[in-house]
């Protein structure tokens, strides 16, 4: 009776499933879109003028690009342009479109034991490793982490590797921000999450922006379709639906209005 | 300590409310369990019964090995069946990838040796006049092996439950194989690693809750079980 039931409701529930089956965009993006809920207020938009259902993972940007050199996925929404050009360069992706910015924001207690408030980042990357003020990392491979990489080799350091006050979580970038309010510690974040972080902190969290404006934090979010020559099942075309429409004039504007607690989290800058 | 009970209380509001996105990966779960636990129980019962009923060359190293896999790491298999179904690997034809039906490929290899493991025991545990008795009645095999698996019925029916236990709980392959897609692949466990992560307690503590109430009722559903074979 249990097996038969079982099966019979296996059975349908594959057949539904299959029934379902109509113009599927699969995604992979980074955490950050997913984390703040941009996505959210995005996919329905996109579904709605074209039709096409939208479904992302989000993992963080190297992950991302792996499943796009996998074939897994058909579009790509990240934010690392070097490792996004290596890819164009080697054939792996191709339309890489702009679509919108924010800045990334070093961010630690209140307090500030290790006094980088209003230091340039260089500044501040150097005295992390002279005053030990301990510093989450992604370590992931996400955008965020190749970034904060790159900050430890504009400082002129090798990256920390096993040093007690530097801290590789392996999660997203919500996760992170709580490891280190938790230990009393910085980390870089975009500022997008971070307001998120704030507002679910009800505007009133542990962790304060102290280091920002730098012209190197800059953070550049870009599309590209998985080049249907090197993966011939991807479903090119809705990936280029997918990538004009980021860019229309309608999104471009809903990405602006996207707001938490008054504050925009990205800027459009398709075209730009 | 206030967040654990605001949690508490946001996620009985969840519960009640009925809240979309908690639906979703409820019902998510258990879509994916069930089509899990039912492969685990159409493939393993037979391979159990094989394995407890007859005897041939190398039986005892296979039933070590079936042992051996009831503590297979859920990220293993996650891993494995990952790079299985991926469009570069050799099923990734069948496009199961981010999919219900693949994370049950997945859930089915993790539950498989719990079925066949505890097939394999009650049958071999079983009276051992069963068998001829069947034979002198002119059964054929098939007949055989449906009326033996019928007589342990109860103990398929305990296979049953342990495996499924593992099967909702585990979050390695729903994560990995699944992609933790929102309203598609989203079960209880990977939300509530989303959500933690996320640091929004009082979902993760709603879908906790949901999670114990599943696993009282399968509890609860084999004492029911018992029960009635008693009778």
């Amino acid at each position: 009776m249990l097996v038969a039931t079982t099966v019979a409701l296996s059975l349908i529930m594959m057949l539904a499933t299959v029934g379902m089956a109509k113009d599927v965009l699969m995604m992979a993006t980074t955490t950050s879109t997913d984390n703040t809920g941009l996505l959210d207020e995005l996919a329905p938009m996109f579904t709605e003028d074209t039709g096409i259902d939208l479904r992302w993972t989000a993992i963080g940007t190297g992950k991302a690009l792996a499943m796009g050199r996998n074939c897994d996925v058909d579009v790509l929404l990240v934010h690392a342009p070097g490792a996004e050009k290596k890819e164009v360069d080697a054939g792996n992706a191709i339309d890489r479109t702009q679509l919108m910015y924010n800045d990334f924001v070093i961010i630690g207690p209140a307090s500030d034991p290790a006094g980088v408030k209003g230091m340039g980042v260089v500044e501040a990357m150097k005295t992390f490793a002279v005053k030990h003020g301990v510093f989450c990392s992604r370590g992931d491979n996400s955008g965020t982490n190749k970034k904060e990489l790159s900050l430890w080799k504009a400082a002129g350091m090798a990256v920390p590797e096993k040093q007690d006050w530097y801290v590789q979580t392996g999660q997203g970038m919500i996760a992170t921000i709580r490891v280190a309010a938790e230990k009393g510690g910085y980390t870089m974040t975009d500022r997008g999450t971070y307001i998120k972080y704030e507002a679910n902190e009800k505007g009133n969290p542990a962790l304060k922006v102290l280091v920002e404006g730098d012209k190197t934090l800059f953070n550049q979010y870009s599309a590209m379709a998985v080049n249907p020559a090197k993966c011939p099942k991807v479903q090119y075309e809705l990936a280029g639906k997918f990538i004009d429409w980021m860019a229309s004039a309608k999104a471009q504007k809903a990405i602006a209005d996207f707001r938490l607690m008054g504050k925009q989290l990205f800027t459009p800058n398709a075209g730009m | 300590m206030d967040y654990l009970l605001d949690g508490l209380m946001q996620a009985f509001v969840l519960l009640f409310s009925g809240h979309e996105e908690t639906y979703s990966a409820v019902s998510i779960t258990i879509m994916v369990s069930s089509l899990s636990i039912a492969c685990c129980l159409i493939i393993g019962a037979p391979l159990g019964f094989l394995l407890g009923n007859n005897k041939f060359p190398g039986r005892k190293v296979l039933r070590m090995l079936m042992d051996t896999l009831l503590s297979f790491p859920t990220v293993v298999i996650g891993l494995l069946v990952y790079a299985m179904l991926s469009s570069k690997g050799p099923l990734g034809e069948l496009g199961l990838l981010f999919t219900i039906p693949g994370i049950a490929v997945g859930q089915t290899l993790l539950g498989l040796p719990i079925v066949i493991a505890m097939t394999a025991t009650a049958v071999e545990n079983m009276d051992s006049r069963l068998k001829p008795t069947l034979r002198t009645l002119g059964a054929s095999p098939r007949q055989v092996l449906l009326t033996t698996l019928w007589e342990a019925r109860f103990h398929m029916a305990l296979a049953a439950v342990a495996a499924y236990g593992r099967i909702v709980s585990e979050i390695g392959i729903s994560m990995m194989v699944g992609g933790n897609i929102k309203w598609h692949t989203r079960t209880i466990t990977t939300a509530i690693a989303l959500e933690t992560g996320k640091g929004q307690f009082a979902m993760g503590i709603a879908l906790g809750l949901v999670l114990l109430l599943i696993a009282f009722a399968v509890n609860l559903s084999v004492v029911g079980l018992r029960r009635m074979a008693e009778k």
